[in-house]
């Protein structure tokens, strides 16, 4: 299910709960390898992009995103047919090639495919928005909880934990039920859920890294601690964090449908992929057209982000070279 | 026992070998008496409690009725007919109401059903702990209103037993409607002895002693429900199902395929919308369309500090309102386009529509872009509205469509979609400007509809509507006893309402049920009751 | 060890608490009271059913209120489904959820970690990107479209199974719901097991074995398959008590009695007893799954070090 795995499956991810963060890159690999952080700067990003390009289902990926992105943004100034606007001779019309809806129109009379590519714009940036919310907030606070360590550490943690007994789809669903329900909230509100996983991963980073030479480096020179966790810790992060940033993306987007589905997602006339799929599961037998069309577009999207998430995690994490 | 072997065969086949087996089965049946008739109903949604005093809902009343019959009881047709009472009169100054119950009528613990079941049942109702939800259809009793309020001892209700078999009931004016209400399952008689011993849990499977045809016998909750039939019921011997299956499905789409597997012979869930044309040519029969005592309409706030206190505007939105698009292309169920509140299908003949009723769309248009105009409006001075629906596809299809109709008269409307409760929320504090509303009649009668736009009553409360003339129209027709005088009066109510514009009317709903061909009996019914004592089903 | 299990159960106390309190009054933030309907009651009757569930009174006296309750067991009685308690209700649901989720998670297992491993040995091959490619069906296409796709294709048109209902839990009543609730546990325990395997493969134990000349079959089984595992382990405690409180469109489509529905359903209905005890069940439900889950973790631990 969408809705409550979605906060948590990231246990799996690297170094996730409290007690295992001595293996903070491998859930639990034994020995950490004594080489795990590549040095920051140019080589490491060249390196992994590099191996990115030889991983072709990932390019392929990389490639098809940018393309439905572009689609998204700027197909609808192409198209004849407004998001809101009523064609009140065509209701409900199949595909067609000779007509002026394409991918036909949806109950109301509006064009398919200029509520799809809308719809794609809503989604995608709910995508991005919410990811980089829950970026800031994880890597924020993971850093400064796994590089203070001790008290501030416990208590840190302890309030993640308190967040994750919290039923994520109650969290939301309140949210949108006591703020009244717009896109900005829909960006708070499942960015602010998923920042605990970022926050675990980057803590277990932290912790390795801040036992290492040039982090004790940087101390016995007097570098402040602040300079240290922006400067140090979380730039070595990073390949973890990307990596975890290509598997919230697609959940975040499911999320936003699960949402939708619930009778939960943007207001009218705005649209996203999960409304318009959840309106087309409604209409699935009579005219499957309104749930093919922007589910095809979904699950291409989540399709090319988790080849790319994988092909970046091979590419990024030092160990499967 | 047929189900999984069908199921496993094609549906054209499966559809031959059903006919064979219908027949077959109806041969047996014929032949051998005492096998077990049941029949599987979706009931649409799990009830909150089979307490008749306590539901809400139709499909709690749907299962209540079954368990406690009422004093005046409803045919296949929705017509009144005698229930526990065998007759009933009223005396000549319209104010005591005399009830005469059956002889034969035993509670399922062989107990008989007196009078003094009747007036323990109403205290009970009236009395404040129980909260029941339609006590206020109860008031026009002697008191009642007080006893509500917490302010007079139950006792001191107007009700009293004249002996075992006869009920009197003391009004404080007449009020036509009162037999409705008698004929609500909240005023069914209940078993004195068997609440004095239970106290508050008293409706459990297993041991909830009824009146009815049938008696509860299974209840897992948000699983199903079972009725068995009740032998101690006084016409038992007229009842054909033995057992009576309750489903709560609220997806349309899943009750839709489970009639079609035949898991279902009955399915109040409405169908899914956008393919009604397709289910039609392929469900045929047992697709049963019918109209519905209620109505779709949208509520105007006309408070002093909306915009849509003038007049003006209330009337070009309605004059630009295409009702036979909503109802024809989007809905497409055969609603009725509709220019009043009352829905038609009401008992009474209550008449007046909105006078555009009669105008063309091309005149319709003009007048409204006019009347936007003086109300000082237009499209290059856009009037911004909002409107707020509750979620659910059907709203937002319509909700979509009005903001498209209006634009042209210069009308940018934003759309407000919340869940159901934040929604009538909204409305109950007049916190809208145009909100969709969805009235369903509790009694099939004029007053339920026009009386929520008096003074001080709910529609009146939320929309800012205020006018002493309806409010003494409305008055005088719950008063009037002579049906044609009353018609004349609430016609006059309802003509006076549509002439303030005082809401934007939409359509009057239809009922929408499948019902299996195997099963008999089942009539369409303005109130969608449909009770079971006369349904049979082809095994 | 059993001194470990009751500290961290003792330290669940304070957060179930605070998880309490704030869901109560956030709860009572929300627009609207859970007799807010399309009929409108009139304001007596109101008065009468606020004053039937002691709404009436003030904020902190209801929440004091709630607390004695709950020290006592005592959910208290449910406001839409009147006839049971939140205890009954939760009581009736949850083995229906637990079997449902219980066997949608074996599945998973069952399916995404040989998956997984396959893909990750044949890494970047034409298998690697079939079964991935498979697995990311089940996370590309949202399980509200595949559940009543299944149901209609192996339910109404084939005629195989039954298209929903519990029917006490039989068999072929389990077969699509649980499919169902599976296909994305499938794929995310698919593709985490080849992440993590990829990673132990070329982790310097597992080159260490092989140089002693171990051959590759006894380097997966022996040494590589339950390191490999832990990231998969630790997944499954949120996981199990999200799938098992979290099939609300599972249960919807196929009209199954399980808990799920009560937590989304109560919320919009401002069932606030029913919210309270969901949430409660679920924050225990999550503390005991992630003490499990650590619990075998450090079972699991020592042995891992026995074979480096």
């Amino acid at each position: 299910m969408t809705s409550s795995n979605g906060a948590h499956d990231a246990h799996g991810a690297p170094g996730t709960t409290a007690d295992n963060a001595d293996h903070p890159q491998g859930g639990g690999a034994p020995n950490p390898p004594q080489a795990p952080v590549a040095q920051p700067g140019e080589s490491l990003a060249r390196e992994a992009w590099r191996r990115l390009r030889h991983n072709r289902a990932a390019m392929a990926s990389l490639i098809l995103l940018v393309l439905m992105t572009i689609i998204c943004i700027a197909g609808p100034w192409f198209l004849p047919w407004d998001l809101a606007e009523v064609d009140w001779n065509a209701f409900g019309v199949a595909p067609t090639l000779e007509g002026q809806h394409w991918l036909g129109t949806d109950a109301n009379g509006r064009d398919l495919l200029t509520r799809t590519l809308y719809g794609g714009r809503v989604s995608l940036s709910v995508a991005l928005v919410a990811t980089l919310v829950s970026l800031v907030i994880g890597v924020l606070y993971g850093a400064i909880s796994g590089y203070m360590g001790g008290r501030v550490d416990n208590l840190m943690m302890r309030f993640v934990d308190i967040m994750y007994s919290l039923p994520f789809m109650f969290l939301v669903i309140l949210l949108m039920v006591v703020f009244g329900r717009n896109i900005f909230l829909i960006y708070a509100a499942i960015g602010a859920v998923e920042w605990l996983d970022m926050a675990r991963i980057v803590r277990g980073q932290t912790l390795s890294l801040k036992r290492r030479e040039f982090i004790e480096a940087a101390h016995a020179l007097g570098v402040r601690d602040s300079k240290i966790v922006t400067r140090h810790l979380i730039p070595n992060s990073i390949g973890p964090v990307i990596i975890y940033v290509t598997l919230t993306v697609p959940k975040v987007i499911l999320l936003e449908s699960f949402l939708s589905f619930l009778g939960l997602g943007v207001q009218e006339p705005l649209t996203s992929w999960g409304v318009l799929i959840s309106e087309g599961t409604s209409n699935m037998q009579g005219a499957p057209w309104m749930l093919i069309v922007p589910a095809a577009f979904l699950a291409v999207t989540l399709f090319c982000l988790n080849f790319l998430g994988d092909g970046l995690r091979d590419a990024l994490d030092p160990r499967t070279r | 026992m047929t189900d999984t072997t069908l199921s496993r065969l094609p549906a054209c086949r499966r559809h031959r070998l059903l006919k064979r087996i219908a027949l077959a089965t109806l041969l047996l049946s014929l032949a051998v008496p005492g096998m077990a008739a049941t029949l599987r109903i979706d009931n649409s949604a799990e009830p909150g409690t089979l307490d008749p005093q306590k539901t809400s809902g139709v499909w709690e009343a749907r299962i209540v009725r079954e368990l406690f019959e009422t004093l005046v009881s409803q045919d296949p047709e929705g017509e009144q007919v005698p229930g526990l009472a065998s007759h009933w009169q009223l005396s000549d100054d319209g104010l005591t109401w005399t009830f005469t119950l059956r002889d034969d009528a035993r509670w399922s613990d062989g107990q008989p059903v007196t009078a003094s079941d009747a007036v323990f049942s109403l205290r009970r109702l009236l009395s404040p702990e129980i909260a029941a939800h339609n006590a206020n259809l109860y008031y026009p009793i002697q008191n009642a209103r007080a006893v509500n309020a917490g302010k007079a001892n139950p006792a001191t209700l107007g009700v009293h037993a004249v002996d075992d078999h006869h009920l009197e009931i003391r009004l404080e004016r007449p009020t036509a409607w009162f037999l409705q209400a008698m004929a609500m399952p909240e005023a069914a008689p209940l078993p004195e002895h068997v609440l004095e011993a239970d106290g508050e849990r008293w409706v459990m499977p297993g041991h909830t002693v009824v009146s009815g045809p049938f008696t509860l016998s299974e209840w897992s909750p948000q699983d199903h429900i079972t009725l068995d039939k009740n032998e101690h019921y006084y016409d038992a011997g007229e009842v054909a199902l033995d057992e009576v299956i309750l489903y709560p499905l609220e997806e349309s789409a899943a009750a839709l395929n489970r009639f079609r597997t035949g898991a279902l012979d009955i399915s109040y869930t409405s169908v899914p919308g956008g393919r009604f044309e397709k289910l039609r040519q392929e469900l045929g029969n047992a697709l049963r369309v019918s109209p519905l005592v209620a109505e779709y309409f949208y509520m105007f706030n006309v408070r002093p500090d909306s915009p849509l206190s003038d007049i003006r505007i209330r009337e070009a939105l309605n004059l630009a309102t295409r009702r036979e698009v909503i109802t024809e292309q989007l809905l497409g169920m055969g609603q009725t386009p509709s220019y009043w509140l009352v829905p038609r299908v009401t008992s009474g003949g209550t008449q007046g529509e909105l006078p555009m009723a009669q105008m063309s769309m091309n005149e319709r248009m003009a007048r409204a872009r006019e009347l936007m105009k003086a109300a000082g409006f237009g499209p290059n001075h856009p009037l911004g509205l909002t409107l707020r629906y509750n979620t659910l596809e059907d709203h937002k299809k319509i909700a979509v469509a009005l903001a498209a109709m209006w634009q042209p008269l210069g009308v940018e409307v934003s759309l407000i979609n919340t869940e159901a409760i934040s929604h009538y929320a909204a409305i109950r504090e007049g916190d809208f400007q145009l909100a969709r509303y969805g009235m369903s009649a509790t009694l099939n009668d004029p007053y339920d509809f026009l009386g929520s736009y008096t003074t001080g009553s709910s529609a009146a409360r939320s929309s800012g509507y205020h006018d002493d003339t309806y409010d003494r129209l409305v008055e005088q027709s719950s008063e009037a006893i002579d049906p044609s005088a009353r018609v004349e009066l609430l016609t006059r109510a309802q003509q006076r309402l549509l002439d303030d514009y005082a809401l934007l009317p939409l359509y009057d709903y239809v009922n929408t049920a499948l019902v299996s061909e195997r099963v008999h009996g089942w009539e369409s019914s303005p109130m969608d009751v449909h009770p079971l004592r006369y349904i049979s089903i082809e095994e | 060890m059993l001194s470990y299990i009751a500290k961290r159960l003792a330290m669940a106390i304070p957060t179930l608490l605070i998880v309490i309190t704030a869901s109560f009054f956030l709860m009572r933030v929300a627009p609207g009271g859970p007799f807010d309907g399309e009929r409108q009651l009139p304001p007596e009757i109101e008065a009468n059913l606020m004053a039937a569930y002691h709404l009436d009174e003030p904020l902190p006296m209801q929440y004091l209120r709630y607390m004695g309750n709950l020290f006592q067991g005592d959910f208290g009685p449910s406001f839409k489904y009147k006839d049971f308690s939140v205890t009954d209700l939760i009581a009736q649901g949850f083995p229906v959820s637990l079997e449902l989720g219980g066997l949608a998670i074996a599945l998973a297992l069952l399916l995404g970690i040989p998956m997984g491993v396959m893909a990750a040995l044949k890494r970047n091959s034409t298998v690697d990107y079939l079964l991935m490619g498979t697995a990311l069906g089940g996370i590309a296409v949202p399980n509200f479209v595949i559940a009543p796709l299944m149901a209609l294709f192996f339910g109404v048109i084939l005629g195989w199974l039954p298209v929903g209902g519990w029917n006490g839990g039989a068999l072929p009543n389990l077969v699509l719901p649980v499919v169902a609730l599976a296909i994305q546990q499938i794929a995310y325990i698919a593709r985490m097991m080849r992440a993590s395997m990829i990673e132990v493969l070329g982790s310097h134990f597992i080159r260490t074995a092989r140089a002693k000349g171990l051959n590759e079959r006894q380097v997966i089984w022996r040494h590589a398959l339950r390191p490999a595992m832990l990231p998969v382990l630790s997944y499954l405690g949120p996981a199990i008590a999200g799938i098992i409180t979290g099939s609300v469109v599972i249960e919807q489509i196929f009209g199954l009695p399980g808990i799920g529905r009560y937590f989304v359903q109560g919320a919009l209905n401002r069932d606030y007893t029913l919210v309270m005890g969901t949430v409660v069940f679920y924050g225990v439900l999550i503390v005991l799954m992630n003490l499990i889950v650590d619990l075998l973790y450090s079972l699991f631990d020592p042995q891992i070090r026995y074979d480096d």
